[in-house]
């Protein structure tokens, strides 16, 4: 019994991240229609960062803290530099595009960091909290700042001015604009805050397996698998998406088709969903008129 | 007296298809204009043409400055509040929450407040379905919430698209109603494209007459009103 | 001459430069593996395998708007299959195409099944995490026995058959020139007749397609299932020109590079794929060439510069240019 419940901690530990990182892929989907598969790379190239900072000597929270401001400055840069020029084109191109950033981050990081593994502090004390043995301190405050990024953003969306004014813009551009909210920067606000939540996803995951330039790929892949498990469209139901995932991997892997395989878990969540619920458990089911 | 909004020679194209040839017209500061005609004659298209919606070529001048160069977000910021054909009404967000947008670009927080009351005074109705989600409204309600949504921004202009449009005629009384009162107290100038053309003409100063994308008629509404010949043959009462 | 005689004249020329045109590049495809060394006849041989699995995805994204980014695992699948039918039951190399065909053909189908349902971005998910399983899936040790695990298996190189005076690399290229030419053909029939048509109706316009009673169900599993096929024996191509199957030489990069490739050289064209082939082959190269501390950074920017300036791909860019060339010339 006693590993089931290390199971479902950990699970919950992982669980958060992939929370936050499909998150961001929701708000960017909702802003966008887009699916960013760059959102992986790029809160790894901002793990990298933060490495950079520590390993100059500055203290783990300012580091932390300035990585989460220059990658949402990188995220507002990217949207309107690289993404912008291609809005209007055919879909394909656009994958094409966020192929190409995913690509570019990927080797720029093996490239100036190299290949070899490096570990990445945590913030949290090593002791064991109350002597609470199923999850790790890392995890427990990993979890706790999870939670915190997701407080803070539901409260922007939800009682800021700029908050409305992005909720509006993704929901109907044309409007939008007709109240004077300007429409691009509302998008590029979305990708700088895509890539801050994606920076403290990458910065709490790296302590757990380490940090090189392929960190963020599996976590990648289940974020998508949560966020169709929630609801493309569904910000809360990305976040509890991401926990059940979390925790499913780490039971199926533990008690069914052991750790090699556990990657194959998502494929078969994305496909389930997808045949089964196509709008996840809280998108709203889309019924097109013929 | 200088013409609030003047359009010179206006061209407006959907992609590469031209739809409006060289319009001129203008309006007077406070006055109410009504752009009537058949489908098809581009007086959406007008519209959508004052607020850079869509392209085009010619000169538009709002206020004395040229606005024709500009984009959607700027013009409006100058005072134009556009209420489109079909609302626009931002469906998932509450009613409340569409009133606060239409005040997005004013900083006085306060008298946005102040205004939201005020609106809740023209339009009762909406005051009770204040935190309700805006798209479970009314045809009518949803028609009041968006003339509301513009008259949040304070505008000296205001584009109505339509207003009658799929309304039942008690509903479509009451809204001009409201607009004759708008533009009496608020001083704000309309410029309104309806097809039904008997109560755009009781309400409106002056007339343009569109077809396919061209100015045919240009008027005093009361002298159209007057005028059996046209009536009969363009606006077939 | 009179304006009739005029436009046959016109006609008969524009006929005879595009015969013209196809002989010389039959002459130049016979000719090249003499003229060029060994190891760049297995860089063209493998632009020609990339062709035909582009092709293949160029069928389902092109033609029937369903977009992959799984199709390195048809091609794994196809590369596995050969691999071990010559490995272990010492099939003879040509033979393994197609049991490759049939393999994929039927997992193409069976996986296009569910994927039916699926549009746009949430099939692409779908396909991208059947790519990402691969590799694992491939090193599953319960499996080791006939993957060979993560070393994979070893294939020796056929020979020339008949004692033709070509080497071991002029022969597959020459092989794998004859199955490329066989594949576009049948691909064009199928795809300029009833059977296109039908696909590009249920791309454009699903439901008027169905009301017309084609059948989209059947057409769209059926496409998926060629599609892999085809992937599928460009996979035992490329796994007999390089002669080793790896389950890292698999992984999603590889996909990701035929959906780029497919998009450089247009989705929607049979000679869009041979563009790509080039593309995916060459490409890197000289990415390395520019920059051997990080050479994906330069094909990234290669990938982006290429979606700004020809975002139809290679393909509709030419035929612009082509008829700005034209028109240009006419006066």
């Amino acid at each position: 019994m006693n590993i089931f419940w290390e199971q479902v901690g950990s699970g919950l530990v992982t669980g958060g991240i992939y929370a936050s990182v499909a998150l961001a892929l929701v708000m960017i989907y909702q802003a966008t229609h887009q699916v960013n598969f760059a959102q992986g790379e790029m809160a790894m190239f901002s793990t990298y960062i933060a490495w950079s900072m520590i390993h100059a000597g500055l203290p783990y929270w300012v580091a932390f803290v300035l990585t989460v401001l220059i990658s949402f400055v990188g995220g507002v840069v990217i949207e309107r530099v690289i993404i912008r020029p291609v809005e209007n084109a055919p879909v394909l191109s656009v994958v094409v595009v966020f192929i190409g950033l995913l690509v570019i981050f990927n080797s720029l990081a093996g490239w100036i960091y190299t290949y070899t593994i490096k570990s990445f502090p945590s913030p949290f004390p090593s002791q064991p909290l109350f002597g609470f043995r199923y999850v790790s301190p890392h995890g427990i405050g990993a979890i706790g700042v999870t939670l915190v990024v997701l407080v803070l953003l539901y409260a922007f969306f939800r009682f800021t001015p700029l908050g409305l004014a992005m909720r509006a813009a993704a929901q109907n551009p044309a409007s939008a604009r007709l109240v004077g909210i300007r429409v691009g920067w509302m998008l590029a606000l979305g990708w700088g805050l895509a890539a801050a939540v994606g920076a403290v996803a990458g910065m709490m995951v790296a302590p757990i397996v380490y940090l090189d330039p392929n960190m963020m790929s599996g976590v990648l892949l289940y974020a998508f698998a949560a966020a169709l498990l929630g609801g493309i469209d569904s910000p809360g139901g990305a976040v509890l998406g991401g926990f059940i995932v979390g925790v499913l991997e780490n039971l199926v892997g533990a008690y069914v088709i052991g750790n090699d395989l556990k990657l194959s878990l998502a494929l078969v969540l994305i496909v389930g969903v997808l045949i089964v619920k196509p709008a996840g458990l809280f998108g709203k089911t889309l019924v097109t008129r013929v | 007296m200088a013409a609030l909004l003047s359009a010179a020679k206006l061209e407006a194209f959907y992609g590469p298809t031209q739809v409006l040839h060289g319009l001129s017209f203008d309006m007077q500061e406070g006055s109410i204009t009504t752009l009537l005609g058949a489908n098809g004659a581009g007086k959406t298209t007008t519209l959508r043409a004052v607020c850079a919606m869509i392209r085009t070529r010619g000169e538009i001048s709002f206020d004395g400055q040229r606005i024709d160069a500009r984009g959607t977000e700027d013009i409006v910021r100058l005072g134009i509040a556009h209420v489109p054909d079909g609302r626009g009404t931002f469906v998932h967000l509450s009613t409340e929450e569409n009133l606060r947008l239409g005040g997005y670009t004013r900083r006085d927080r306060h008298a946005v407040a102040a205004d939201i009351e005020r609106m809740y005074e023209y339009f009762p109705r909406l005051r009770e379905r204040r935190r309700q989600q805006a798209g479970t409204l009314s045809g009518g309600e949803q028609q009041m919430l968006a003339i509301a949504r513009a008259l949040m921004l304070k505008p000296r202009l205001l584009l109505l698209d339509e207003p009658s449009f799929g309304l039942a005629p008690l509903i479509v009384g009451q809204i001009f109603d409201i607009m004759r009162t708008i533009n009496q107290k608020e001083k704000v100038a309309i410029l309104l494209v309806e097809q039904n053309a008997a109560m755009a003409l009781e309400l409106a100063d002056h007339v343009y007459l569109l077809e396919t994308g061209r100015i045919v008629i240009s008027g005093d509404a009361e002298a159209i009103r007057n005028d059996d010949s046209v009536r009969r043959s363009y606006l077939g009462y | 001459m009179d304006a009739n005689t005029t436009a046959i004249a016109t006609r008969a020329r524009f006929l005879n430069a595009r015969l013209a045109g196809w002989v010389a590049l039959a002459v130049l495809s016979c000719a090249l593996p003499f003229v060029i060394s060994s190891y760049h006849t297995f860089q063209v041989t493998m632009v020609l395998v990339y062709a035909i699995a582009l092709l293949g995805l160029n069928m389902l994204t092109g033609y029937n708007g369903q977009i992959s980014l799984g199709h390195g695992a048809f091609y794994a699948l196809g590369a596995y299959t050969a691999a071990i039918l010559m490995n272990s039951l010492n099939v003879p190399y040509w033979a393994t195409l197609p049991a490759s065909a049939g393999v994929c053909l039927v997992a193409g189908f069976l996986f296009g099944l569910p994927a039916l349902r699926l549009e746009g971005l949430y099939l692409a998910l779908a396909t991208f995490a059947l790519g990402v399983t691969m590799p694992p899936l491939l090193k599953y040790k319960a499996l080791d026995a006939v993957t060979g695990g993560v070393q994979g298996i070893v294939i020796i190189k056929p020979d020339p058959p008949f004692g033709l005076p070509v080497n071991q690399d002029q022969w597959l290229y020459f092989f794998t020139l004859v199955i490329a030419i066989v594949l576009f053909l049948l691909a064009r029939n199928l795809l300029h007749g009833r059977v296109g048509r039908a696909l590009i109706a249920i791309r454009d316009q699903p439901i008027a397609a169905e009301a017309m009673g084609v059948n989209s169900a059947i057409y769209k599993s059926l496409t998926f299932g060629v599609s892999a096929m085809y992937t599928g024996i460009a996979g035992a191509l490329g796994a007999i020109a390089v002669q080793f199957v790896a389950p890292d030489s698999f992984d999603i990069f590889l996909s990701i590079s035929f959906l780029v490739g497919s998009v450089i050289g247009g989705i929607s064209s049979i000679a869009g794929a041979v563009f790509g082939g080039a593309f995916i082959v060459f490409i890197p190269n000289i990415a390395s060439q520019i920059s051997k501390a990080a050479p994906w950074a330069i094909y990234g920017v290669f990938l982006i510069g290429f979606m700004y300036l020809m975002p139809g791909g290679v393909v509709a860019f030419l035929r612009i240019a082509l008829a700005w060339a034209t028109r240009r010339f006419r006066k």
